[in-house]
């Protein structure tokens, strides 16, 4: 059995550990209230962008644009959001896992990386694979002219020939206990074939290629922020909860190490109460 | 079909910043200044930098707004912009900066370069103009 001084430094340090993981999930609650703002904020702007698009599509016919062509899947490029930090349960190992299934599944002759997260980054670095563009300070916070870059880039190896598509690996936030790992395909861009219903041909100004041209890129950069966001709000639920349950760990190793600490007092009381009584029978059968 | 009245939402890819209904709603169209009244047909258009203002009431208001579209149908008015900013929330001084570096780097830059020095010029003189109309 442990020494009581033992006992009592294991459970200070115990102690110790749950303030920081308590005081870390009271962070990340408020963290994640802030991105599952922002997720919700993007809604409106994902429905009305969704809506010109399809209006936009029923009319100008076929659409020609560089970011609609559709090529067989040979080269493919595979967008991997991963975080920048540990501590948030399976959330890096659950996407990494995937990514690395979708490397070696064949289902592509050659994949090209984009990672973005630095957990994404060590990851595949350790493993010998390389990334076309890595994006180490994305997650720390997630903006507009973040997504817009790693849209430029994926639109513009799109465009010129270096990959047939663009596919987004990333964690969907579906609730604070769900994160669910997502593969979507953000280019070619998918052709609506549902056109607006009826109504009446609307006037295209300055003309349907330059519309497409002005919305296409855009559809495009929104889809990465939105995968980001989502991304981002999955993170900081996988980290609030983990930090949850470490937390009652915590509590309940040091529930046991107390228990354990007060047996080895109560223990070491009976043995000093022992040897006191029959000191003094000894001295009383004297 | 028309109730004499336009619905109008102005929304960025992080938030909606307008909802309400208007009399009058004007735009800064691709192909220049775009007056939209109750009734107005279906159209699809690109927007540039410029103001963006409609009369809600009675009462006159206006916006920055920066790049994006604008769809108009059935007297619904939606605009997706790049950028979409209050008077009040424009931050005069900084404008006033990037006016005057977008200035000066005018001068000094050429091409594709120049054209984006152009485009920040007129987005600070937008901003300052709208900022002081509030």
């Amino acid at each position: 059995m442990p020494s009581q001084q033992d006992l009592r430094r294991r459970i200070r340090s115990v102690r110790s550990t749950q303030q920081l993981t308590r005081a870390m999930k009271m962070v990340y609650a408020a963290k994640l209230r802030r991105s599952q703002a922002a997720v919700l904020e993007a809604r409106p702007y994902a429905a009305a962008l969704d809506e010109v698009l399809r209006s936009l599509a029923g009319r100008t016919g076929a659409g020609r644009h560089p970011l609609l062509v559709e090529r067989p899947e040979k080269n493919v490029t595979l967008v991997v959001v991963a975080g920048d930090k540990g501590l948030c349960g399976a959330f890096n190992s659950n996407i990494l896992r995937e990514a690395r299934a979708l490397l070696g599944g064949g289902r592509w002759e050659t994949v090209d990386l984009v990672l973005v997260g630095r957990r994404g980054i060590d990851f595949f670095r350790r493993r010998g694979l390389g990334a076309v563009a890595i994006f180490a300070d994305l997650m720390k916070g997630v903006t507009v002219a973040g997504a817009h870059e790693v849209a430029r880039l994926l639109a513009g190896r799109f465009e010129s020939g270096k990959t047939d598509a663009v596919y987004l690996l990333y964690n969907r936030f579906r609730s604070i206990m769900r994160q669910e790992v997502t593969l979507e395909r953000l280019l070619p861009v998918e052709r609506t074939q549902r056109a607006a219903a009826g109504g009446v041909a609307p006037l295209l100004e300055p003309s349907p290629q330059a519309l497409l041209g002005a919305i296409l890129p855009r559809y495009v950069e929104f889809q990465v922020l939105r995968s980001l966001l989502d991304s981002q709000a999955a993170e900081h639920a996988a980290r609030m909860t983990a930090m949850d349950s470490a937390s009652k760990n915590a509590a309940e190793m040091i529930d046991r190490l107390t228990l354990t600490y007060n047996r080895a007092r109560q223990a070491s009381i009976t043995k000093e109460l022992i040897e006191i009584v029959s000191g003094a029978q000894a001295l009383a059968e004297r | 079909m028309s109730e004499g009245r336009l619905r109008l939402r102005v929304i960025t890819p992080t938030r909606v910043v307008v909802e309400a209904h208007a009399e009058t709603v004007t735009l800064p169209g691709a192909l220049g200044e775009l007056g939209i009244l109750p009734g107005h047909t279906a159209l699809l258009t690109t927007l540039r930098i410029g103001r963006l203002a409609y009369r809600s009431d009675g009462r006159e208001h206006v916006l920055a707004v920066q790049n994006g579209f604008a769809e108009v149908a059935a007297d619904v008015v939606t605009v997706l912009a790049d950028v979409a900013e209050l008077p009040s929330e424009i931050d005069l001084e900084a404008a006033r900066a990037d006016k005057a570096a977008a200035e000066a780097a005018i001068k000094t830059t050429g091409g594709k370069a120049l054209d984006r020095q152009l485009s920040l010029l007129d987005a600070a003189v937008t901003r300052i103009a709208v900022a002081s109309l509030r």
